[in-house]
């Protein structure tokens, strides 16, 4: 379990960083927390031969607010944002959820931009951020671009970053008066990656609306099932048979099995994860 | 009377109290030594490349490439090993019919577990060795595989042993009473059920590791060992690499963990000691974690069909279980892959008053990793399947699930008393330990919350277990079955010449506390301060021979060795202080590393001046006295062939009956270890114990394919239990010492792991009854609850 050989090189600036991400004749790669990437190379399941280590570019390394957002750099740590009182105050829903990712000591390290770029199914920061409708900042040598969370995340192991771009920031719209948020996820220990989980978003306007339901753990990858909103929005209240109709929706998303849960349990455990979360969401 | 008869009511003396572990300082404060912190000069570092499939031809196996890579010194495949290490078979004489191949370390011609070694890369560092794993070319002939148990006897399953007609290794029926007669009676109620208990692993913190080195000069070869029977490691290389047993040099330090795991004969490990010798330079060769789930023994993996008559009165009428496990392809060197299942045919319905039982098992090759003994050998399938039935038939027959334990369970004055199995038990203390369980837990409080939990839909199960434990055993474990393993230990005790007490004893540490017991009770019996009592263990040049720490043997006969050599020395002691004091040594005693009168207590002459005159003064000591200040005493278990333990435990859980999740609330474990020496480290045993129960029970199994493949060799998909979900695991005991040792300590390493599975098994099928589901299968995963349920 060592690593094949790879070069390491440490830029002090983001501009030097975006220059060695560019040579496009080597197998680069960036290094941020190491929490994935290190045991995956110590596999031998990723071979890069020139490791770009980010951990010297304080320049990604914030968490601001504008008016209307909160903007996080892409190498803030996960016990960063656990901590910070901009996000308990206007991203509730990532406090409640931080605490389920992984266990301390590797929250000290992973960074949010590292769980953006690997876009793990089972992760919890994909369907975070599409639930918050969060916008992913993105640059290369050539410029930067803005994606939307949603439309960030394309499967397996794979995401819209183009080869020579880093994750810069992460972008999230403040919560207002009126929205609620849930979470719920099941976890074999304490820490594991779920068998299922489920972010949940709406304005608790009379009706319901703006609802976003995001799970994950369940398929390929973070899942929006905008077909299971569509059933709150306009709720005045939740009815079981609302929630009922919702559940029958759920039963219709792409479940992908895993060792621990195969597809019908994982239909099954979607269902009670959403039930939970919304229960969560609306007290 | 001075000596050991009074020894645990002397003032000074450390037995029975929860002595802090000297060594614990060293190893927090990260001063350990364990085997890959050894940095020799010129040493090398081994990798194997292994056996991608579970089952295949190995055709041609091109190393070219690997060898010219810059910082490999050498590459071994099987061919090159054969004429440096003579084949191996685990079978024991006594384990009759019992069968299996010819093993070498590295595969020859077919591989035969996703996993096996193929050839081994010996370089400059284990980097370089990985990557010219990476450019050995192997073309494998993939075969059909027997995985599953279940059909590897079956006519037309692949043979994976040429040799052999058949995948079958081992068969043994016990046959006690009337059993059919029993189960045809018309007043008895039948229960029935399947067991199936996954494989699981021990996971060492410490993976297994070797430092081999070889001086041809004179022909030793140096072993540094992580593991638990220096001894056997001895005896074994110097079999099978052709040296002395005397040139056979093992060394443990620091061993961190075993659980069993490491006491058996790996290909890796004796590979590396062959390319030390050829060589002559040292290796290393430490497994890592992926390796280490691949070619680590695994356990368990066991389907038992069981059957319990019980009358009205809920009195057992008859036992019948059928025991059926799958070994991987081979079994396991020098103890065999049929412990468990002989184990389980010895066990099962132990603690009971039985007297029709029949238990038939089976033992098969398979294309998985090998599987031999971990911690608790057999005992978590035994006393599941027992109790399992027992806790079904209470409910069956509408009778409390204490009330039939009561009326089964041998009475305490029972003993001597064999069981239907012909296990021969003493000093035991079943009823006593199930009543003080039924108290310690407020068992009729827990029902009463059971009750009014039930009434909000909150589902909690109160499971029980009462269980036996094999500890001490004797020659007739592994010795009389042609096996290199010592059922004696030894302990040497010497006197410095400042007055401390060194003492060298051929049982194990690797973990539990073994060398604070050694210098606990020397120091008791010897009479000084604990501080001053330094101990060795771990290491064939300076400790007397021995078995090593496993089978919860330690402290009960290497335990016995130390008592019996300190009382020796001290004999000695008081001998000379007699000369020199002019007394009589039956009127001194020594105290505080004084020799003092027995009668007014007064101090006569410290031990360090003692060993000045004795070591430095002699021409002070008359001509004819010639001290020695050292005894060696050797103790082995003579009258059963087993000291058994026995203890009652309970589980209380939770389950989530949407999510299949089971949260255990809290576990207690009445122990009768005999003589507890010291208590901290008994409750940490049986905690630490339990916790792999529960693992067992609830989370550990290794997942294969169908066609072989571990899907889960990491330690994110392998899921040990961890702190976060374990319950406050409360601990009482009751002590009836064995009458074989003057010690009287039996052991207590093994209970938890034995007895917790079935008590959270129990547990859980208590809380999942009034929705009628029940399971029967470990680990009790989330899904199989849910399955259990009709939910998935
Ligand atoms: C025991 C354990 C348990 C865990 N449990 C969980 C869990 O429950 N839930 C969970 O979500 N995660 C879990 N993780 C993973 C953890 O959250 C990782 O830290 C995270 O997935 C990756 O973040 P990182 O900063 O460590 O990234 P790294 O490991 O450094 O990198 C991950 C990948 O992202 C790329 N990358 C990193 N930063 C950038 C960037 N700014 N721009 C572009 N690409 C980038 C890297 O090149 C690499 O491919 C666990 C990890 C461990 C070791």
């Amino acid at each position: 379990m060592k690593a094949a050989e790879f070069d390491y090189l440490r830029p002090s600036n983001l501009g030097a960083a975006l220059d060695l991400l560019a040579n496009e004749s080597a197998d680069v790669q960036i290094l941020a927390g190491g929490q994935s990437l290190m045991p995956m190379m110590n596999f031998r399941l990723a071979q890069p031969e020139l490791l770009v280590d980010l951990n010297g570019l304080e320049e990604l390394q914030f968490i601001r607010q504008t008016d209307s957002h909160i903007q996080i750099g892409s190498m803030t740590r996960y016990c960063e944002l656990e901590t910070s009182s901009l996000i308990q105050q206007h991203v509730p829903l990532l406090s409640i959820a931080l605490p389920h990712i992984a266990h301390s000591a590797i929250r000290n390290r992973g960074t949010i931009g590292g769980s953006t770029a690997l876009a793990d199914p089972a992760a919890e920061m994909p369907a975070l951020l599409i639930a918050l409708n969060a916008t992913i900042v993105t640059r290369s040598r050539e410029g930067q671009r803005s994606t939307e969370a949603s439309k960030f995340f394309l499967g397996l192991y794979e995401t819209a970053l183009d080869s020579g771009e880093l994750i810069e920031s992460i972008s999230i719209p403040k919560s207002t008066t009126g929205s609620a948020c849930g979470f719920y996820e099941l976890a074999r220990r304490h820490g594991d990656y779920a068998m299922a989980g489920v972010a949940v978003t709406a304005q608790r306007t009379d009706p319901i609306n703006d609802a976003r339901v995001v799970f994950f753990a369940i398929s390929d990858r973070a899942i929006r099932a905008e077909t299971v909103e569509n059933h709150l929005n306009g709720l005045s209240e939740l009815t079981e048979e609302g929630l009922e109709n919702a559940r029958k929706e759920i039963d219709k998303l792409d479940f992908h099995g895993d060792l621990n849960a195969e597809v019908s349990t994982k239909r099954h455990l979607a269902k009670v994860v959403f039930k939970r979360a919304i229960e969560e969401m609306m007290r | 009377m001075s000596g050991p008869l009074t020894l645990f009511d002397k003032p000074n003396s450390y037995i029975g109290k929860s002595v802090p572990r000297p060594d614990a300082r060293r190893l927090v404060e990260g001063r350990g030594k364990y085997v890959d912190d050894l940095q020799l000069p010129r040493m090398l570092h081994a990798a194997f490349v292994r056996s991608p499939h579970a089952h295949a031809e190995i055709g041609n196996i091109d190393t070219a490439e690997a060898t010219t890579l810059p910082g490999v010194i050498a590459v071994f495949t099987a061919d090159d090993l054969a004429d440096h290490v003579s084949p191996y078979v685990g079978v024991l004489t006594h384990l009759q019919g019992l069968r299996s191949p010819p093993q070498s370390p590295l595969a020859a011609d077919r591989a035969r577990w996703q996993g096996e070694p193929v050839v081994m890369i010996v370089a400059q560092s284990r980097a370089i060795a990985e990557d010219a794993c990476e450019l050995v070319d192997i073309d494998f002939e993939p075969l059909e595989t027997v995985c599953d148990a279940g059909t590897a006897l079956q006519d037309d399953a692949p043979v994976i042993h040429g040799e052999f007609d058949s995948n079958l290794a081992w068969q043994r029926t016990v046959d006690a009473g009337h059993v059919d007669d029993a189960f045809a009676r018309n007043d008895v109620t039948v229960i029935e059920r399947e067991f199936i208990f996954g494989r699981h692993t021990g996971v060492t913190l410490e993976p297994r590791a070797s430092v081999v080195e070889y001086d041809p000069s004179e022909a030793v070869l140096t072993y540094h060992y992580s593991g638990q029977a220096p001894h056997m490691m001895q005896a074994i290389l110097a079999k099978h690499l052709g040296l002395l047993e005397e040139n056979v040099h093992i060394v443990a330090r620091d061993v961190g963990g075993s659980f069993g795991i490491k006491i058996h004969t790996y290909g890796d490990d004796v590979a590396t000691a062959a390319a030390a010798k050829i060589l002559a330079r040292p290796v290393k060769f430490i497994a890592d974690r992926t390796e280490s789930f691949v070619s680590d023994i695994h356990a368990r993996d066991h389907t038992v069909r069981g059957r319990l008559a019980v009358d009205a009165e809920g009195k057992i009428a008859a036992l019948e279980i059928d025991n059926l496990t799958g070994i991987g392809p081979y079994s396991m060197y020098p103890r065999t892959s049929a412990i468990e299942c002989n184990q389980i045919l010895n066990l099962t319905g132990a603690p009971y008053a039985i007297e029709n039982y029949r238990a038939r098992g089976t033992v098969v090759f398979q294309n998985k990793n090998m599987m031999c003994q971990y911690r608790a050998v057999g005992h978590p399938v035994a006393m599941a399947v027992a109790d399992g039935l027992l806790e079904e038939a209470a409910h069956e027959i509408g009778m409390d699930v204490v009330d039939i334990r009561r009326r089964n369970l041998f009475a305490d004055n029972a003993y001597p008393i064999n069981s239907a199995a012909g296990m021969k038990f003493d000093d035991l203390s079943h009823q006593k330990a199930l009543e003080k369980l039924v108290r310690f837990m407020d068992y009729e409080a827990l029902r009463e919350d059971q009750a009014a939990a039930q009434k909000q839909n909150i589902y909690r199960g109160i499971g029980l277990v009462s269980m036996v434990e094999v500890t001490n055993p004797s020659p007739m474990f592994y010795g009389i079955g042609g096996a290199p393993i010592s059922a004696q230990d030894g302990a040497s005790v010497r006197l410095d010449a400042a007055g401390a007490p060194h003492v060298s004893a051929s049982i194990t540490e690797q973990g539990q506390g073994t060398n604070t017991i050694i210098a606990q009770i020397a120091a008791g019996v010897f009479g000084v301060d604990i501080d001053r009592v330094k101990v060795t263990t771990g290491d064939t040049a300076t400790t007397p021979y021995g078995g090593g720490t496993w089978a919860s043997r330690g402290a009960g006969i290497g335990g016995e060795a130390v008592l019996q050599a300190s009382h020796a020395l001290k004999q000695q002691v008081l001998d000379v202080a007699g000369v020199i004091l002019q007394a009589r040594s039956d009127q001194l005693d020594i105290v505080d590393g004084q020799v003092v009168d027995i009668e007014i207590g007064t101090q006569r002459i410290s031990l360090a001046d003692l060993g000045k005159i004795v070591y430095y003064r002699g021409n002070e000591l008359p001509a004819d006295v010639t001290p020695e200040l050292i005894a060696t005493r050797h103790y082995r278990v003579t009258d059963f062939p087993f000291v058994f333990t026995n203890g009652a435990m309970a589980a209380h859980v939770e389950i989530d009956v949407e999510t299949g999740f089971v949260t255990v609330l809290n576990f207690w474990a009445v122990e009768d270890c005999g003589r507890v020496i010291n208590p901290k480290l008994v409750d940490e045993q049986i905690r630490g114990g339990v916790v792999q129960g529960i693992g067992g029970a609830l989370y550990e199994e290794c997942i294969y394919s169908p066609d072989g493949q571990l899907q889960n060799a990491s330690m994110a998909d392998y899921l040990v239990p961890m702190a976060a979900e374990m319950p406050d695991i409360h601990i009482a005991h009751i002590e009836t010492p064995t009458k074989t040792s003057v010690l009287g300590a039996k052991g207590a390493g093994e209970a938890g792991t034995g007895g917790a599975p079935a008590a959270v098994m129990n547990a859980v099928n208590d809380a999942l009854r009034p929705l009628n589901a029940s399971i029967h299968q470990m680990p009790m995963t989330p899904q199989r609850i849910l399955k259990a349920l009709g939910k998935v």
